[in-house]
């Protein structure tokens, strides 16, 4: 286990299980260690718009050309992941046509193919846009998956002889000599999957060279190595409506601003965003007026916004970074180009480069570029093909047969389920039976849970972000217990237990972003199956006492039920044994 | 042609149903609006009264301010709730001073339950005494409730009878061997195990449980089978899966089922259930929707008719009509889109809480949208929950507050409408989830709603005659 590795990538996000990917297939000897889940940081916090480049045509045209091209890339070799839902950049009469103008040569300039409608035509394919808007430019913008896009990145690199580790924190850089040669880790409980109440372990793991692609904690990481890098997190907020009001991404077309873009994902609509720096990545406010900012502003582009049921909102934290000495104040002034920050060039510290900056549209020319930059350091030859080799769930896949006979559930829930596991469907689903549904809002089955339990242990939110089990309009308050239960397959009841308990608070953080109208109903319905009708929070198993179950009631005829015993049962101590048997 | 009455009770659930029956027996006429199925259904079917007097304060103040990203929240910070309560009536005095059982007082928990218990006879257990009964819940513990249906009461966790939990391997509900062990681990004093078997695999992998009573009900084959020997030979084979600390084997005395053992033939299906395994057989009450929560609406709404109270459903009441003197004349009910008023001298609104759609809220507020009553509650919503989903939250404590006439009041305290009444989860001030009260408080402020309007409109109609006569 301690043999070096070639190469330690740091952070589970877009771009370190792109890295991590790209190292394996060509041949070097790679581990990917991550703090949390796979996306737990900013990659699963994103609205999930796979970009065309409009956004940025008419600001950063270089980012604009990568973007296209790396949109093409991805609906190539990862179309399990992304929907084409197409995009558009709308003009309310409020907003400049001067840089309506700027923004169709901008596309044009770049390469992106763009058609202009009417707003009668906009609405007739988007009807619940505003009758106010007046034109639009249409894009091939999409809707990626970036927790379906992590996972099958880092599986492929398991495939080629990765070693993968979540739950696995760096806490701290070994330096000897003068150069990085390694990291040690704190495993949460013990090296491979997560299992809940097994120990955690500490390991030292050794190699000739680590990448640093943490993103926003990338200054963190610095430190460890003693070395400054000057990332700038800012935080972003997200909210989640409980269907899909727009069926594609929808652009506000001005030049930049909060609350300006709508994207459909799956069975919701994904509002953002906002754009505020922050000190730690991990520590900031949530704060309300971000969410009624999102409603109240994408509601002059979709009207019905502002009486829709929103199911939860979220936060992402940006890996913004810009090179010493620009001093910008404002983070939306600052670029979302990536760097490479040699660390032997900068900081005379070799064995160490990070990446900051950056977007999840760009990961995978990311992770080319910097895995071309270790291949260089460790001088070994090899040939990229990331951007040819479909990622797995994408290879040789083009038709949705129906599965409704093949797998025994209904057709739309096999339909949901093939969707979402692309050209693995048939490992998954092939041989679980009885194949009940276990998340009913999402359409997610037992075959689906327990791939996910077999890939990541215990930890319910690493099968929650593969399967979307627990994302729907319920929010677990139906399937929390369901999902839980699955795991008794393979584990004891305790690591249930706490598997199912972290899972419903994660569940419960987003929905207090989304406390009024129908999701406030939503939730106390929630409070009373889980409280009153399952007793989750009165448990005696989770209370210090012992319970005196002979002073409660055990039928007509005992001793308890007639009342002999004191009132907080300490004198009935024979009551209730035999009942009235 | 006028619609009136003496007593008009808007709301269709437990609470609407035992004020509206104990006004009739007042002497009322009544009538009773509702809008939609009512929330039994989705209920339990236990009646608790008072299991827990839950914590109020964290132990330290989780945080000042928005909530923020990263904080995790440790429930072990939460101190342990008083509980669970043998006895329900002791408690009364700890819960806080708004709690409905405070303000109303522990007789009228009494008066409701023992209207409860003439409603449904021999239907539900618990009556003999005024202690809590432990019964095991499908999340795998076990919790007080004050009354239990019959199908439930061999179930009892105050017992050391050896038991088996059942499970389906096509229900994902629960899994019965983690279900067996959570019980041990809140140290049940009787041996347990749970087995996983199939049989309602033969219907189809995600069909209803109601198609699984149905066809125990009608004990139809299932593969050439009937259902009920189907399911008795699937479970037969683990009546001696108990093993206890020496290795020996103990034989289940009782087996504890999903509640769907049968919807109109159900204790018919538990005794040949008991027969074919020579153990008592219990049903553990299930989340929604629930068959022990249907049959109870069905109990009561024939309760109804017995009583005379006149009953429609479907129809919103969408607002009132006042008087001059600060009195509600008539509430307005939407039928198929036509605004009718319905006269009466008292009202009692048991529209429901913040599931049933009783108690509304947006962005800006929170409030009862038939009657507007008053619903107090924190102008900022960030204030509306604190942030461990099983804490203090402000938000299941939302709702009317009332008098101890069970009248609501107003921002000032004082009583809204003379003659209108609140019952049920419209009712704020309990936390019902944490506290295991949800049965408890509709019963106790149902019965008092409903003799209050009661006798409210029998003095209406004598100050009415005196005003006749002395024209």
């Amino acid at each position: 286990m301690n043999e070096a590795a070639d190469v330690i990538v740091v952070g589970g996000g877009s771009t370190g299980c792109g890295v991590v990917r790209d190292l394996a297939r060509r041949g070097l000897d790679a581990v990917l260690v991550e703090k949390g889940n796979l996306t737990h940081g900013t990659t699963g916090r994103m609205h999930g718009l796979l970009h065309s480049g409009g956004r940025y045509a008419v600001s950063d045209r270089k980012s604009a050309r990568e973007c296209i091209e790396e949109n093409r890339v991805l609906r190539d070799i990862a179309s399990h992941c992304v929907e084409e839902t197409g995009g558009m950049f709308v003009k309310r009469p409020e907003d400049d046509e001067e840089y309506f103008q700027e923004k169709l040569e901008g596309c044009r300039a770049c390469d992106i193919p763009v058609e202009v409608i009417d707003g009668e035509e906009a609405r007739r394919r988007e009807p619940y846009l505003a009758r106010d808007v007046e034109k639009a430019i249409v894009v091939p913008d999409a809707a990626v998956d970036p927790f379906r896009l992590c996972v099958a990145n880092a599986a492929d690199a398991h495939e080629h002889g990765a070693r993968i580790e979540t739950h696995a924190e760096v806490v701290d850089v070994l330096i000897e000599d003068g150069a990085v040669v390694g990291v040690a880790v704190e495993h949460r409980s013990g090296p491979g999957k997560r299992v809940h109440r097994k120990p955690g372990t500490r390991e030292e793991i050794r190699a000739d060279y680590v990448v640093n692609a943490t993103g926003a904690w990338a200054g963190q990481l610095g430190d460890m190595a003693g070395v400054d890098v000057e990332v700038r997190p800012s935080k972003g907020v997200m909210t989640v409506m409980n269907t899909r009001q727009v069926d594609t991404a929808i652009n506000r077309c001005r030049p930049k601003g909060d609350a300006d873009i709508i994207v459909p994902h799956e069975t919701a609509c994904i509002l953002g965003t906002t754009d505020e720096e922050v000190t730690d990545p991990e520590d900031y406010p949530e704060e309300e007026w971000e969410v009624d900012l999102m409603i109240e502003t994408l509601s002059e582009l979709v009207p019905v916004l502002k009486e829709a049921r929103t199911l939860r909102s979220f936060w992402g934290v940006r890996p913004l970074y810009e090179p010493p000495g620009t001093g910008t104040d404002d983070p939306t002034d600052i670029t979302r180009d990536y760097f490479l920050l040699d660390h032997d060039e900068r900081d005379d510290l070799p064995g160490m480069t990070s990446i900051v900056g950056g977007k999840l549209t760009t990961y995978r020319m990311m992770a080319e570029s910097i895995t071309d930059h270790v291949c260089e350091k460790l001088d070994h030859e090899a040939t990229c093909d990331t951007a040819e080799a479909p990622l797995p769930g994408s290879d040789d896949f083009s038709v949705l047969r129906d599965y409704m006979e093949e797998f025994g559930v209904r057709s739309p829930i096999g339909r949901r389920s093939v969707q979402r596991l692309g050209s693995r469907a048939d490992d998954v689903l092939n041989g679980t039976d009885p194949n009940p549904v276990v998340c009913e809002c999402e359409g997610v089955t037992r075959a689906e849970v327990q791939d996910g339990i077999d890939a990541a242990g215990s930890d319910l939110n690493a099968v929650r972000i593969r399967t979307r089990a627990s994302m729907g309009n319920c929010q677990g308050g139906f399937c929390t217990h369901r999902i839980a239960a699955e795991l008794a397959q393979q584990y004891p009841e305790p690591v249930v237990r706490d598997a199912e308990d972290e899972l419903y608070q994660e569940r419960w953080k987003g929905q207090r972003h989304a406390l009024w109208g129908r999701q406030l109903s939503q939730t106390m319905l929630n409070h009373l199956l889980h409280a009153t009708t399952m007793n989750r929070d009165g448990d005696p198993a989770g209370l210090d006492g012992d319970v005196a179950f002979d002073a409660f009631d055990a039928g007509p005829g005992t001793d308890a039920a007639s009342g002999t015993g004191s009132p907080d049962g300490t004198a009935a101590t024979d009551g209730g044994v035999d009942g009235d048997r | 042609m006028a619609i009136d009455s003496d007593v008009l009770v808007a709301g269709g659930g437990l609470a609407g149903i035992t004020a509206a029956v104990a006004a009739a027996r007042e002497g009322a006429d009544v009538r009773l609006v509702s809008y939609k199925a009512s929330t039994l259904r989705q209920a339990s079917g236990l009646i608790d009264a008072l299991g827990y007097v839950p914590p109020t304060e964290p132990a330290k103040a989780l945080r000042e301010g928005p909530p923020t990203a990263g904080r995790g929240v440790d429930p072990d910070e939460w101190p342990d709730p008083d509980g669970p309560l043998a006895d329900p009536f002791a408690a009364i005095d700890r819960l806080p001073a708004d709690h409905p059982y405070r303000v109303l007082g522990a007789d009228a928990l009494r008066d409701g339950l023992a209207l409860f218990d003439d409603l449904v006879g021999d239907a539900y257990g618990g009556s003999h005494t005024d202690r809590n009964a432990l019964v095991p819940t499908f999340g795998g513990s076990v919790k007080p409730t004050a009354r239990y249906p019959r199908a439930a009461a061999a179930g009892l966790a105050s017992d050391d009878t050896p038991t088996l939990i059942v499970g389906f391997r096509s229900l994902t509900e629960y899994d019965a061997r983690a279900f067996a062990d959570r019980l041990t681990a809140a140290g049940v004093p009787f041996p347990v195990a749970g087995v996983e078997v199939e049989f309602a695999e033969a219907f189809r992998a995600d069909a209803k449980i109601t198609r699984t009573a149905r066809a125990l009900d009608a004990d139809e084959p299932i593969d050439g089978t009937p259902a009920r020997e189907a399911l008795s030979k699937a479970v037969a084979p683990h009546l001696h899966d108990i093993v206890d600390g020496d290795g020996g084997v103990d034989r289940v005395a009782r087996v504890g089922f999903p509640a769907f053992l049968g919807d109109d033939h159900a204790a018919e299906v538990r005794a040949d259930l008991a027969d074919r395994l020579g153990a008592d057989v219990f049903e553990v009450p299930m989340g929604p929707p629930s068959l022990p929560g249907l049959r109870l609406e069905d109990r009561l709404y024939d309760a109804l008719d017995r009583e005379g109270v006149r009953f429609e459903t479907g129809n919103p009441v969408v607002g009132v009509e006042t008087a001059a003197d600060g009195r509600v004349d008539s509430v307005t009910v939407s039928r198929k889109g036509r605004e009718v008023p319905y006269a009466a001298d008292a009202f009692v609104v048991a529209t429901g809480g913040l599931v049933g759609k009783g108690i509304e809220s947006d962005r800006e507020g929170v409030r009862e949208p038939a009657f507007d009553l008053h619903v107090p509650h924190p102008d900022d919503r960030y204030e509306w929950f604190v942030d461990d989903a099983f804490g203090e939250q402000p938000y299941a404590r939302f709702g009317v507050r009332p008098n101890g006439r069970a009248q609501p009041l107003d921002a000032a305290g004082e009583v809204q409408y003379g003659n209108v009444f609140a019952a049920g989860s419209v009712v704020g001030g309990a936390d019902v989830a944490r506290e295991k009260s949800a049965s408890g408080v509709s019963l106790a402020t149902g019965v008092v709603a409903g003799v209050e309007a009661a006798r409210t409109a029998a003095g209406a109609e004598t100050t009415d005659a005196a005003t006749e006569a002395s024209q």
